[in-house]
C-alpha cells in the first residue's frame, strides 16, 4: 500500500514535471523560426499548414495545443519531432545509443573505482592510499566538460604524433563504412575508447572515494574483529566479511548513478558526437522541438525517479537492517 | 548542537555578569574560527583561493593591454613579453581576458552559493518546523524542482535571459541548487525544534518566523557553512558547463567557460589558449574543494571521512 502510494505520486511528478517543460518549451522556442532560413522559401500559409500538422503552430491558443498533446500523451505517443518523424521512435533510438555508451563507461569506472578504493582502505595512510585518494581529489575538481575535451585534445595530440588515426572522435562509427562485421566492429570501438574512458574516469574517481569510506566503516567494526579473532587470515576476513558488507552501499549507489547517468551524459555524448538521449537536450533545443524537449524532460524525471526508487529497493533487499517497517 | 547552545547561553550569563572575567568562554563563531584555521587542508585552500582573488583583480591592472583592446598586428600569437599569455583569434590579450573570466567566475560561484544555501535553510527550516500543511507543500515543490532536470530547462530559459545579463543567470542557477541542502535542513530542523532552548522561546511567546532565524538556523550554522563552500565549486563547475554551450555567460562578458570553449577548439594547434583557462578553473575548483573537505571534517561531527 504504501508502495503504491508512492508509486503513484511519482506519477504526479513526473506528469507535473513534464507539463512545466512542455509549457515552458512551447511559450520560449520558436518552431517557425527554422522555416525562415528555408530556400525556397515556403510561403506563410504552407508554414502554417506545416506547423498544424505538428501541433507546433503558435497562432494556435497554447490551451488548445497543450490539450491535444495531453491526448496523445495519454496514450502514449509523444507526438511529432519538427522533422515530422516520431519522437518515441527518435528516443527508443537514442535509449539504445545512450546505453551503450553508459554501460562500458560505468561498469569499468565502477569496478575499477571499487578496487582501488578498498584496497586503499586496507593500506590505510600508505603510499598507495595516499596515491589513490589524490587522485580522486583531483579527478573530482576537474569539471566533466573539461575531462572529455582534455581526453579529445590529447588523442588529436597523439593521432597527430603517431600519423595514424588511432584514436576517433567524432560519432558513434565511421557512416557507410564497408569492412565486414569485424571491420565495423573494430570501427565501432575505435570510436568509443575516448567517451568511455571519459566517463569511466569520473565514475572511477567517485567511487574510489566513496568504497574507501564504507570500507573503513566496516573495518573498524566488531564481526570483522571477531572473524580475524577466530582464526581467519587477514585476506579471507576482509574478503569474506568486509568487502562484502562494504559493497552494499556501493551497489545501491551504482544503481542511482546508472539511471541518473541514461540521460545525464549531456556533455560527453555532445562533445563526442553520440547522438544519445544526453546530447538530445541539446539538440532538441537548438532545432526548436518542443515536442522532443517535453519527451526528454519526461525520460529524464522517470530516470531520476526509477534510479532513486530501484536503489532503496535494493538497499532494502540486500542489506536487512534497513528494513525497518 | 546542544554543546553550542549552551556554551551561547553561558556566554551570555557571564556577559551580564559584568563581563570582566578573564576565563571568557569563547563563543560559537571563535570556536569555529579555531576549529577551521587548525586544518591544514583549510589552510591551503584558503590561501590559494585567496592567490587567485588577487590575480583576479590586482592581475589586470598590471597589464599594458585593456579587457576591450584588440591587437590587430597579432592573432594567435603564442605567449611572448608583450603579449603573458598569448593572444586569441581577435587579437584580444589572453592574460587579461583569462583573468576577467576568473573574476566572473568567482562571482558567479560565490554568489550562487551563498543564495542556494540561503533558500535551502529557509525552505528546510520552515518545513521542518512547522510539519503539517506547509512541510508537505514545501517538500512537494522540492521533489518537484529535483525532477525537473536542472540543465534543460536553463537552457530553453536561455533565450528568454540572454539579454538581462548574468545576475538573473546566477538567480536560475541557484534556483536548481536548494533542494538537497533543504531536505537536510528539514531533518536536522524536526531534531533541534525538541531542545530545551526552543520550548523556553516558544513558551515565552517568541512568534515562530523569529525562532525559527534566531535559534533553528543559527545553530545549524556548520552544516550550512560547509554546505555553501561545496555548493561553491558546483555552481563553478555548472557555469561553465553552461558557458561551454553557450547556454550562459554572453559576449561581451567572459567566463571560464566560454575562455575553455573558445580554446578547445583550436586547443591542438594553439595550445596557449586552452591550457591557462583550464588550469585556473580546475586550480580554483581544487581549493575551494579543500576548504569544503576541511571544513567538513573540523565541524560536522558525523563527517567520517577520514584522509590523511
Amino acid at each position: 500500500m504504501f508502495l503504491v502510494r508512492r508509486l503513484a505520486n511519482y506519477v504526479v511528478l513526473i506528469f507535473l514535471a513534464t507539463t512545466f517543460a512542455y509549457l515552458l518549451a512551447a511559450t520560449t522556442l520558436d518552431p517557425r523560426a527554422n522555416y525562415a532560413e528555408m530556400r525556397p522559401q515556403p510561403s506563410e500559409e504552407q508554414v502554417d499548414a506545416r506547423l498544424d500538422e505538428l501541433n507546433l503552430n503558435d497562432k494556435t491558443p497554447l490551451a488548445e495545443r497543450y490539450a491535444y498533446w495531453v491526448g496523445d500523451i495519454a496514450t502514449g505517443d509523444f507526438g511529432l519531432s519538427v522533422r515530422g518523424t516520431s519522437v518515441n521512435e527518435e528516443m527508443a533510438r537514442r535509449v539504445g545509443v545512450s546505453l551503450r555508451l553508459i554501460l562500458f563507461g560505468t561498469v569499468i569506472g565502477a569496478t575499477s573505482g571499487i578496487l582501488v578504493g578498498a584496497y586503499g582502505a586496507v593500506k590505510q595512510y600508505r603510499f598507495f592510499d595516499r596515491a589513490s585518494t589524490g587522485a580522486a581529489f583531483f579527478v573530482l575538481s576537474v569539471p566533466a566538460v573539461v575531462i572529455a575535451i582534455s581526453l579529445q585534445v590529447i588523442a588529436v595530440w597523439i593521432n597527430e604524433a603517431t600519423g595514424v588515426r588511432i584514436f576517433q572522435y567524432a560519432g558513434e562509427y565511421t557512416t557507410g563504412l564497408d569492412a565486414g562485421f569485424w571491420g565495423r566492429l573494430g570501427n565501432r570501438i575505435q570510436h568509443a575508447v575516448l567517451p568511455t574512458l571519459a566517463l569511466a574516469i569520473g565514475q572511477f574517481a567517485a567511487f574510489s572515494r566513496y568504497q574507501r569510506n564504507m570500507m573503513l566503516d566496516v573495518l573498524g567494526s566488531d564481526f570483522v574483529r571477531t572473524a580475524m579473532a577466530k582464526g581467519l587470515t587477514r585476506r579471507r576476513a576482509f574478503f569474506k566479511h568486509a568487502l562484502r558488507t562494504a559493497l552494499i552501499p556501493t551497489v545501491t549507489y551504482f544503481t542511482f548513478v546508472f539511471g541518473i547517468m541514461l540521460a545525464g551524459t549531456t556533455f560527453t555524448e555532445k562533445i563526442y558526437g553520440w547522438n544519445g538521449m544526453g546530447s538530445w537536450v541539446i539538440d532538441s533545443i537548438v532545432t526548436n522541438d518542443v515536442n522532443a524537449v517535453a519527451a526528454v524532460s519526461c525520460f529524464m524525471a522517470i530516470c531520476v525517479m526509477a534510479a532513486s526508487f530501484f536503489s532503496d529497493i535494493l538497499y532494502a533487499w540486500l542489506d536487512p537492517r534497513v528494513r525497518v517497517s | 548542537m546542544s554543546m553550542s547552545a549552551e556554551r551561547v547561553a553561558s556566554e551570555t550569563e557571564t556577559g551580564q555578569e559584568g563581563g570582566t572575567d578573564e576565563t571568557r568562554i569563547p563563543g560559537r563563531w571563535s570556536v569555529v574560527l579555531g576549529t577551521m584555521l587548525r586544518q591544514r587542508r583549510v589552510l591551503v585552500g584558503l590561501a590559494v583561493l585567496l592567490l587567485l582573488v588577487a590575480a583576479a583583480w590586482i592581475g589586470p591592472l598590471l597589464s599594458p593591454w585593456g579587457f576591450e583592446e584588440r591587437d590587430y598586428a597579432s592573432f594567435l600569437r603564442p605567449p611572448s613579453p608583450e603579449h603573458w599569455l598569448g593572444t586569441d583569434n581577435t587579437g584580444r590579450d589572453l592574460y587579461i581576458i583569462t583573468l576577467v573570466g576568473l573574476q566572473k567566475s568567482i562571482i558567479i560561484g560565490l554568489l550562487v552559493a551563498v543564495i542556494t544555501t540561503a533558500v535551502a535553510a529557509v525552505v528546510g527550516a520552515f518545513a521542518g518546523y512547522f510539519l503539517n500543511l506547509t512541510d508537505k507543500v514545501l517538500m512537494w515543490v522540492t521533489d518537484l524542482a529535483l525532477v525537473l532536470p536542472s540543465f534543460l530547462i536553463l537552457a530553453i530559459l536561455f533565450p528568454a535571459i540572454r539579454d538581462s545579463g548574468w545576475i538573473v543567470f546566477v538567480l536560475l542557477l541557484a534556483a536548481f541548487g536548494w533542494m538537497i541542502t533543504a531536505k537536510m535542513v528539514r531533518g536536522m530542523t524536526i531534531s533541534l525544534k525538541e531542545r530545551e532552548y526552543v520550548y523556553a522561546a516558544r513558551y515565552m511567546g517568541v512568534s515562530p518566523v523569529r525562532i525559527i532565524f534566531r535559534h533553528i538556523i543559527p545553530n545549524m550554522s556548520s552544516l550550512l557553512i560547509v554546505d555553501a563552500t561545496i555548493n561553491v565549486s558546483s555552481a563553478i563547475i555548472a557555469e561553465t558547463s553552461l558557458s561551454y554551450f553557450g547556454f550562459g555567460v554572453q559576449a561581451p562578458d567572459v567566463s571560464l567557460g566560454t575562455l575553455i570553449a573558445l580554446g578547445s577548439r583550436q586547443a591542438v594547434t594553439h595550445p596557449w589558449t586552452f591550457v591557462f583557462c583550464t588550469g585556473l578553473l580546475i586550480v580554483l575548483v581544487m581549493a575551494v574543494n579543500l576548504i569544503g573537505e576541511g571544513l567538513r571534517d573540523a565541524l560536522d561531527p558525523q563527517s567520517k571521512s577520514r584522509r590523511a
